[in-house]
């Protein structure tokens, strides 16, 4: 690490950086507070929001001075990470980044680099944004810092494997694999002890490109750092079960960035306190993230990311409020494996366990109870095209939601990150149609 | 049908045909006009409702209007999506809830239909156009074979051969190298009709099916299809009387029931 990468740190993240930031959030409050009752079917924003794009944009400040600081790790985003956090790793995750792309309308042209390279079209749109980010060296975020160690897991899908020996390739640095065996029941205890001796083996390398040993009591804090917020992370998801709910998914789909990347830090616990207590205030004052919340609907599989504004405020002017997603609660529901006193077993239960790395009937039986416990009166399953995992068995969801439940789905054809897969006219018509079913 | 008659007006503007249905105060159908779809949706619609007043339709009566271009209809009321209104106008003809099938232009429906003509589910094609009428205009078009003729060229076919793509673009190829070969043509229609058959009896199944099995939409009028479609999924076939002008008759029943409630009682529809 060298010095003088340390001093441009320290000035440009935690002396201008932090105090630009802090006043750019507090005249956002000022102004949040000023603007009052906003015209339209929507509650005001929620009053944390500038917190959370002060949160964010600090993370990606960091990144931006991190080389020669900190050690940098790129990461699948079901990875492991509580290790790489004790050991001071800086970490980016190239999903959400790309999903910064996406909302920033940046990934088409970015997956455009990526197929020109050679890269096919049938390949994930994260995978594409990220190739030909990397590639062109564009980003929306100003800059992203170059990886020193790249940890992919595969709990979230095969692709991941290929698309991290491509950056592997690229970048020439080195790649830790934790493989896990996909899930048709509760993990075996020699499936646990095969990514347990994956994750042991893998410190060592960690070690080596940090410079430093991993210190058991820092682990063992990260740890409980991590549970901490991913326990509030599940309370502020469950807040949506109030009627009227006080948040929406779409609003969790931008609030889950810190639980994503930002796992195990002190600033993100603190944060979903923060949003919590709001979310209370709001339940305790019957306010709803919708003036009129006519109809609660659950959403399934990744957002579309390029079009998450114009489908909220489509669903608000029907009073239809999308009061959850199977998508947002998979960085909740594992909350209960963690074990900061068992850090390696339970890291490898927890990484084992995502629903991506879950049977068909598993991820039916977790929409069924959502389905329930959110007293929701349809789903929306978004079929998208870039993750095939997700998106099998969304037809039998369909049909056995109807037949069970008497709970009507729709099956939307998109891609979270690339708009050339997404037919506007299409997807508005089969959503009018479903709305006349589910208000009628 | 007696146009002087008429209460309420429905159009479906489609995306190969537009359609415009007048019905009288029992919801009977009173008038009706089908044309092409042309460019022009507002000035079309414009001429058509002229034409149903020439027909001796009252004016000032409500319209309701559905299909893809309903958006384009400014004399409209209210807009309807097509789903809705081809359950209400089947159920209306035929006195029962069931499966519907909606071969259009450009989107094929399977709709389950309550007792009560509600919509209790819907699935719809895919993105692409396979399984939809596009797909027969495309491939009729290929043949040379007019697509009124579509029909009886697949019955009178001696043999079938097997299309195995149901992808407009890559039907097409596949038709071109079979007429390389020599294949008869009404056998290349059969087996057209036979994908296209499958697709839609997929969806079909997907969707829980539930007798009787009803068809509406222009494709509906192909006898093959019927035929087909009743072998393909082992239930006889039920069709109103102008199963394209189903979703016409659809809107205008709305129309009527909209017009004896005040505007702020829309039982529970909603305007788009």
């Amino acid at each position: 690490m060298s010095l003088l990468s340390s001093i441009a740190y320290r000035l440009n993240v935690d002396l201008i950086g932090k105090a630009v930031l802090r006043l750019s959030r507090r005249r956002s409050e000022r102004a949040l507070r000023r603007r009052g009752e906003p015209p339209g079917p929507l509650a005001p924003p929620l009053f944390c929001s500038p917190q959370l794009k002060e949160l964010i944009s600090r993370h990606y400040l960091r990144g931006r001075y991190a080389n020669g600081h900190r050690p940098v790790a790129w990461v699948t985003s079901g990875g492991p990470i509580e290790h790489l956090q004790a050991l001071g790793y800086f970490l980016i995750y190239p999903e959400n980044h790309g999903a910064v792309c996406g909302i920033r309308r940046t990934a088409q042209e970015l997956c455009q680099v990526a197929e020109e390279a050679g890269f096919s079209r049938d390949i994930c749109s994260y995978a594409r944004t990220d190739i030909g980010s990397v590639l062109s060296g564009r980003t929306p975020v100003g800059r992203l810092p170059r990886p020193d160690l790249l940890v992919c897991c595969t709990n979230i899908c095969q692709t991941v494997l290929y698309w991290y020996q491509v950056l592997a390739y690229h970048f020439q640095v080195p790649l830790v694999l934790i493989d896990t065996p996909f899930l048709y029941r509760p993990a075996e205890p020699h499936a646990v002890s095969y990514v347990r001796q994956q994750i042991e083996e893998a410190i060592p390398v960690m070690e080596r490109v940090a410079r430093r040993p991993l210190s058991p009591a820092r682990l063992e804090r990260v740890l409980a750092e991590s549970k901490q917020a991913v326990e509030l992370w599940m309370q502020v998801l469950e807040r949506g079960k109030a009627r009227p709910s006080p948040i929406l998914a779409f609003d969790e789909f931008i609030h889950m960035a810190p639980i994503v990347e930002m796992r195990g830090e002190p600033d993100t616990t603190a944060y979903y306190r923060v949003l919590l207590s709001e979310l209370d205030r709001r339940v305790a004052a019957g306010v709803g993230a919708l003036r009129e919340e006519r109809r609660r609907l659950i959403w399934d599989n990744l957002p579309i990311w390029y079009r998450v504004r114009p489908l909220s405020d489509y669903l608000a002017s029907r009073g239809v409020a999308l009061v959850a997603s199977s998508y947002t609660n998979a960085w909740g529901e594992l909350a209960p494996l963690m074990d900061p006193r068992q850090p390696l077993d339970s890291l490898a239960r927890v990484y084992l366990h995502p629903i991506l790395n879950r049977s068909t009937g598993d991820k039916l039986r977790t929409l069924s109870r959502m389905v329930q416990e959110y007293q929701a009166s349809g789903v929306l399953l978004h079929s998208d095209r870039s993750c095939k995992p997700y998106s099998v068995g969304q037809m039998d969801q369909r049909e056995r939601l109807g037949r069970e439940l008497s709970v009507p789905a729709l099956l939307l054809e998109a891609d979270h990150n690339d708009p050339r897969s997404f037919s506007e006219e299409q997807v508005a018509s089969r959503l009018e149609a479903f709305l006349e079913v589910v208000l009628s | 049908m007696n146009p002087r008659e008429a209460r309420a007006l429905g159009i479906d503007v489609g995306s190969t045909t537009t359609k415009l249905c007048a019905v009288d105060g029992q919801g009977r159908r009173a008038w009706q006009a089908i044309e092409p779809t042309e460019p022009r949706i507002q000035e079309q619609a414009r001429r058509m409702l002229a034409g149903a007043l020439a027909a001796g339709v009252p004016p000032g009566l409500s319209l309701l209007a559905t299909g893809y271009g309903r958006k384009l209809v400014p004399e409209a009321r209210t807009a309807l999506t097509e789903i809705g209104c081809h359950a209400r106008g089947v159920h209306r003809e035929l006195g029962r809830g069931g499966t519907l099938i909606d071969i259009g232009g450009q989107d094929t429906k399977v709709i389950a239909v309550g007792d009560d003509g509600k919509v209790q589910n819907f699935a719809m094609n895919d993105k692409c156009a396979a399984g939809t009428g596009r797909f027969l205009e495309v491939t009729a078009a290929r043949l040379r074979v007019p697509l009124d003729q579509m029909a009886a060229l697949a019955l009178s076919a001696q043999e079938e051969v097997s299309i195995s793509s149901t992808c407009t673009v890559f039907a097409e190829s596949e038709i071109v190298s079979l007429i390389a070969r020599g294949t008869e043509v009404p056998a290349i229609v059969r087996g057209l009709l036979r994908a296209l058959v499958r697709r839609v009896g997929a969806l079909a199944r997907a969707t829980g099916l539930r007798p009787p099995l009803m068809l509406s939409g222009g494709v509906a009028r192909n006898e093959a299809v019927q035929r087909l479609l009743a072998e393909e999924l082992g239930l006889s076939v039920t069709l109103p009387g102008e199963p394209q002008l189903m979703g016409a008759y659809g809107a205008a029943l709305f129309a009527l029931e909209l017009q004896s409630q005040p505007p702020s009682g829309q039982s529970g529809m909603s305007s788009a």
